[in-house]
C-alpha cells in the first residue's frame, strides 16, 4: 500500500503528482517491504492446489509408481516374459510368492550365459542387460511366481504385463511429446503470423480433423507391412515401433494446435511481447522465448490428456495385430491375447483381466490427472484456497 | 442455409480430395506399386489390373485416371476377395455396421440421458454417487475389455447371449453394450453438469414455482438446455463409434465394414482398404454435419454462419 511505505505526503497515491522523485531511503522502504514478501509463482502456486486435489495426486502416485516398475522392470525378480514351456499351458494364478522354477542364469557364464540370456528376454540393449545383470547378482534365480497365471504357450503373464508397460507406456509417452512438437511450433506459428497465414493454417488443420484418422492410420501400417518395404525398414535398422511414434505423435497435434493458436492470439497483443520487440527481438525469439513458455500450463494439462488418448490408439492397433509385433509386447497385444484364448471349454480369465486391469487403470490415472492439472492451472483460481 | 450446406459440402469434396491424394501417394510409394509386387496375385487379377489401372501410363495420368473412378463411385475390384467389387463389398457390410452403430448410440444416448438426470435430480443420494462412480470408471476401460468381460460373464458363465455372429437381435446385443458403454459414461456425466447448470437457473424455478410436477420440469424445460453440450459431444462420439465398432466387429465376427477393413488391412488389399477409408471419411463428415445443424435447431441462439 503506497500510503503506508511513502511517508513523503506530497508523493502520496491520494491525487498528488509525481512531480517530483522520491527519496533515496524511500527506495530502501520500499525494497525492505518487499522483501518480506515471497512472490508466489504461477506453478508454485498450481503445485499447492494440485497437492490438494486428492484423487490428482493418488493418479500421480500410480503414474511414478507404474513408471518407476516398468522402467526398472529388467532388475525386479519376474519369470521370463517370452520363454515358451507349453507343458504349462493356461495354468491358473498361483498363490505362492517364489516360483518353483528358477532362472537358470546364476550359474552361467560366457557363452552360455549369452545363449540363456538370448532364450529368456532376447536381444536387449545395455542398460536392460545391466540391470538384467545386477538382478541375477542380487536375487539370483529366483523368480516371482505366476501371480497373474499363464499364458497359451506357458509364458508368465505378470511378467510380460511388466515388459508391455514399457512398451505401451513409451509409445504413449514419446507419440504425445511428437505430437507436442508439432502441434506447438505448428500452433505458435499460426496465432503469432495472424491474417492470411492463421488463416490458411487453421483450415488445413479444419480439413484434417475431419479426416478420420484410425482408418489412415491402419492404411499406413497396410503399406509398411508391404514385403518389400518391410525387408527394407529391416535392413536399414528401423524399428515398427520407431514408426509408431512418429505416426501417432502425427495424428494428435490437431487439438494442441488449435489450443495453443488460440492461446498465442490473446498473448501476443500484450505489453511484455511490444515490449520484447522494441528492444529488436526477432520472429524467433518472440515466438520461443517470450510466447511458448507463457503457453506452458496449457500444453502440459493437454499432453497429459493427449497420453490416454495415445495409448488407446495402440492398444487398439496391437489389439487388431497391426501394431506392436511379437516378440515385444504391449497391453493392446496381452488384451488380443485373452480374446482369442477365450473357449466355452474353459475360461482364462486371468488373460483377460489382468491386461485389462492394468490398462484401464492407467488410462484413469491419466485422465485424473490431466482434469487434476486442468483446475490446478486454472490462472482464475491463483491466490485462492 | 443453403449456403452453409454448400459450403459444407465443399469443405467435404476437399477433405475426401485430401484423404484420397495422401492415400494414392502413399500406395505409389510401395516400391513396385501395390499391384505388381503382389506375388500371389493371380493371372486373371493381374491382368485386369493392369487394363484397368494402366501401370504403364504416367503417374500423373494414372491419378487422375483413379480420381475419375473415385468420383463416379466406382471403386474397382477386391484384389483379395474373387469376384467382389468393392461396392459390393460396401453394400453388403455398410448396413451391418450401421444397424450396430446406431442402436450402440442410441443406448449410449438413453443411458447416458437418463442417468445424468437421475444424478443431478438426486445430487449427492446414493443414486448419484453410484451412477457417477461407474461412469467415472467406465470412461477409462477400452471397449474390447468391455467386450471380453462380458463375453465371459454372459456367453460362458451365464449363457444367455450367443458368443458371435450377425442375424437376429441377441447377437446385437452385447456389441452394441460393449461399443456404446463409455460414450454412455460420458454422456452422462455431461449430462449431469447441464442439468445442475440449468437447474439452479431462475426460469425453472418459476416453472417449479407455477405447480408444473418434476418431469414436467425436466422434460418440458431443463433437459432442451442441459442437452446442448451431449449434442456437442455427438460429433467426437460417432467417430468413436466408427473407430470402435472396427475392433467390436472384429471380437464378435461381425461382417461389417470393420471386419473388411481391418482382412484388407492384414492382407494388403489396397483397393479395398483405400476404398473403405474414403467411406469413413465419407460417414464422419456426414454425421459431423447433421450434429453441426442439429445444433443450430436445438439452441435458438446459435444461428448458422452465413
Amino acid at each position: 500500500m503506497p500510503s503506508e511505505i511513502n511517508k513523503e505526503p506530497s508523493i502520496n497515491s491520494k491525487g498528488a503528482r509525481w512531480d517530483r522523485l522520491p527519496d533515496t531511503y524511500n527506495y530502501e522502504d520500499l525494497l525492505g517491504e518487499a522483501k518480506k514478501y515471497k512472490g508466489v509463482s504461477l506453478s508454485q502456486d498450481a503445485w499447492k492446489r494440485l497437492k490438494k486435489n486428492k484423487a490428482a495426486m493418488a493418479a500421480l502416485s500410480f503414474l511414478i509408481l507404474i513408471s518407476i516398475l516398468a522402467i526398472l522392470t529388467p532388475f525386479l525378480p519376474f519369470q521370463s516374459p517370452r520363454n515358451t514351456q507349453t507343458e504349462l499351458q493356461f495354468q491358473g494364478p498361483q498363490f505362492s510368492i517364489l516360483s518353483d522354477q528358477g532362472l537358470g542364469l546364476a550359474t552361467l557364464s560366457g557363452t552360455a550365459y549369452e545363449q540363456r540370456l538370448d532364450l529368456l528376454f532376447g536381444d536387449k540393449n545395455a542398460f536392460d542387460r545391466m540391470l538384467i545383470a545386477g538382478r541375477v547378482n542380487l536375487f539370483g534365480d529366483a523368480c516371482f511366481a505366476s501371480w497373474c497365471g499363464r499364458d497359451e504357450l506357458g509364458r508368465d503373464v505378470l511378467a510380460r504385463l511388466f515388459w508391455g508397460a514399457r512398451v505401451s507406456l513409451l509409445v504413449g509417452l514419446v507419440a504425445a511429446l511428437v505430437s507436442l512438437i508439432i502441434g506447438v511450433t505448428y500452433g505458435a506459428i499460426s496465432g503469432y503470423q495472424g491474417g492470411m497465414i492463421d488463416n490458411l493454417m487453421m483450415r488445413f488443420v479444419d480439413v484434417l480433423y475431419s479426416v478420420p484418422f484410425f482408418f489412415v492410420v491402419i492404411f499406413i501400417i497396410t503399406i509398411l507391412n508391404a514385403p518389400d518395404i518391410k525387408s527394407f525398414m529391416i535392413e536399414n535398422g528401423i524399428d515398427r515401433i520407431l514408426i509408431f511414434f512418429l505416426v501417432i505423435g502425427l495424428v494428435y497435434w490437431l487439438t494442441m494446435a488449435r489450443v495453443v493458436r488460440g492461446q498465442i492470439l490473446s498473448l501476443k497483443e500484450q505489453q511484455f511481447i511490444e515490449a520484447a520487440r522494441t528492444i529488436g527481438a526477432g520472429n524467433t525469439r518472440i515466438i520461443f522465448k517470450h510466447l511458448i513458455p507463457n503457453v506452458f500450463s496449457i500444453v502440459i494439462v493437454y499432453l497429459t490428456l493427449t497420453i490416454p488418448q495415445v495409448m488407446l490408439f495402440e492398444a487398439f492397433l496391437s489389439f487388431l495385430g497391426l501394431g506392436v509385433e511379437p516378440p515385444d509386447v504391449s497391453w493392446g497385444m496381452l488384451a488380443n491375447d485373452g480374446v482369442r484364448a477365450i473357449s466355452p471349454l474353459k475360461i482364462y480369465w486371468w488373460l483377460v483381466v489382468y491386461p485389462g486391469l492394468m490398462l484401464a487403470a492407467t488410462l484413469f490415472a491419466l485422465n485424473f490427472l490431466g482434469d487434476g492439472l486442468r483446475d490446478a492451472l486454472d490462472p482464475r483460481m491463483k491466490n485462492r484456497s | 442455409m443453403t449456403q452453409f450446406i454448400l459450403r459444407r459440402l465443399v469443405w467435404m469434396a476437399l477433405t475426401l480430395w485430401a484423404v484420397f491424394t495422401i492415400s494414392f501417394i502413399l500406395m505409389k510409394s510401395v516400391p513396385g506399386g501395390p499391384y505388381s509386387s503382389e506375388r500371389a496375385l493371380s493371372p486373371e487379377i493381374q491382368k485386369n489390373f493392369e487394363a484397368r489401372y494402366g501401370l504403364d501410363k504416367p503417374l500423373i495420368e494414372q491419378y487422375f485416371d483413379q480420381l475419375t473412378y473415385a468420383i463416379t463411385f466406382d471403386l474397382g475390384m477386391s484384389t483379395r476377395l474373387k469376384d467382389f467389387t468393392v461396392n459390393e463389398v460396401i453394400a453388403q457390410g455398410l448396413p451391418i455396421s450401421a444397424t450396430l452403430g446406431v442402436i450402440a448410440l442410441s443406448f449410449a444416448l438413453i443411458l447416458g440421458l437418463t442417468t445424468g438426470v437421475l444424478s443431478a435430480l438426486g445430487r449427492g443420494t446414493f443414486t448419484d454417487v453410484f451412477f457417477m462412480s461407474i461412469a467415472t470408471v467406465g470412461i477409462a476401460i477400452p471397449n474390447f475389455v468391455i467386450a471380453s468381460i462380458t463375453i465371459i460373464l454372459f456367453v460362458f458363465l451365464w449363457q444367455l447371449f450367443p458368443a458371435a455372429g450377425w442375424g437376429s437381435a441377441s447377437h446385437l446385443i452385447l456389441p452394441a453394450f460393449a461399443l456404446g458403454a463409455p460414450y454412455a459414461a460420458y454422456i452422462a456425466r455431461l449430462t449431469r453438469t447441464g442439468m445442475l447448470e440449468v437447474l439452479s437457473q431462475d426460469y425453472i424455478r418459476t416453472a417449479r414455482a407455477k405447480g408444473l410436477p418434476t418431469y414436467q420440469v425436466v422434460y418440458r424445460h431443463a433437459l432442451q438446455g442441459a442437452i446442448l453440450p451431449v449434442v456437442s459431444y455427438l460429433g467426437p462420439a460417432i467417430a468413436g463409434v466408427l473407430t470402435g465398432s472396427v475392433v467390436i466387429e472384429r471380437i464378435f465376427s461381425i461382417p461389417g465394414l470393420g471386419s473388411h477393413f481391418i482382412d484388407a488391412a492384414l492382407q494388403r488389399d489396397y483397393t479395398l482398404a483405400m476404398s473403405l477409408v474414403l467411406v469413413y471419411t465419407t460417414l464422419l463428415y456426414t454425421m459431423n454435419f447433421l450434429v453441426d445443424l442439429s445444433y443450430t435447431f436445438l439452441d435458438p441462439r446459435v444461428k448458422i454462419p452465413s
